[in-house]
């Protein structure tokens, strides 16, 4: 493809059981898809100030990232994208980690941000992750809000 | 002769463990023998189960066989 990087893969997606630097990724991944003219991203980390003291994301290892690879395959038909990225993260988080990064590269930015915004609902309610923070030292399963499900319904 | 339960989320609190070893056999005897509540709440219509990684359509006529891994999935929250 003319413009990228060589060897710059179309999607990229990743579930990583420990901290990442999005601002790194981010870059790395504008650097590959230098043919884009718009890259747009969404990066979501753990609320400070809530009183939450850590949050911890669970997987399920045969469904969550083959159903992370279907959601990329499925957004990058769905728009005209030079690259795709999807990091995810599992484990034990504290306030300000980062939890998801999402970024999509197209040659126009209505294709981008549409992509980003899709994966994003699509990964907080219908991806293989259960959620719990900790509040004054108790766990609370957390679980997808009315909005959630709203926001999903907008694709349909 | 045992199969696996898995327990995802919430789940995972009711049944004290992420999994458990249970005799082979069919569904119904395998949750009949667990505690009343954890059994209730995994036959819940918002829980989603997976035998050996597969998503199943509906439950009926399960039968777990030796090596068997059957995972129940509550609603989900990412992101």
């Amino acid at each position: 493809m003319p413009g990228d990087a060589a060897g710059a893969s179309l999607v990229d997606v990743r579930l990583l059981d420990a901290p990442f630097d999005p601002a790194a990724e981010l870059a790395a991944f504008a650097a590959a898809h230098g043919g884009a003219g718009g890259i747009a991203s969404f990066l979501g980390q753990v609320r400070a100030g809530d009183g939450v003291e850590c949050l911890e994301l669970r997987h399920y290892g045969p469904l969550t990232l083959p159903g992370m690879q279907d959601l990329a395959r499925t957004t990058q038909a769905r728009w005209q994208l030079e690259g795709l990225l999807i990091i995810h993260r599992t484990g034990q988080m504290a306030p300000l980690d980062p939890i998801v990064l999402v970024a999509a590269a197209a040659r126009h930015r209505r294709d981008a941000l549409a992509a980003v915004d899709y994966a994003m609902d699509h990964l907080k309610s219908q991806s293989w992750f259960w959620k719990r923070e900790q509040c004054g030292g108790v766990w609370t399963w957390i679980e997808p809000r009315k909005q959630d499900f709203a926001d999903l319904a907008r694709w349909d | 002769m045992s199969a696996r339960l898995v327990f995802l989320g919430r789940l995972e609190d009711l049944a004290g463990a992420g999994e458990c070893e249970v005799p082979a056999g069919p569904l119904e005897a395998v949750l009949a023998a667990l505690e009343p509540d954890l059994a209730v709440a995994l036959l819940g219509e918002r829980v989603r189960i997976a035998l050996n990684g597969a998503l199943l359509a509906n439950r009926g006529g399960i039968v777990l066989g030796e090596g068997d891994e059957l995972a129940f999935l509550p609603p989900v929250s990412g992101g």
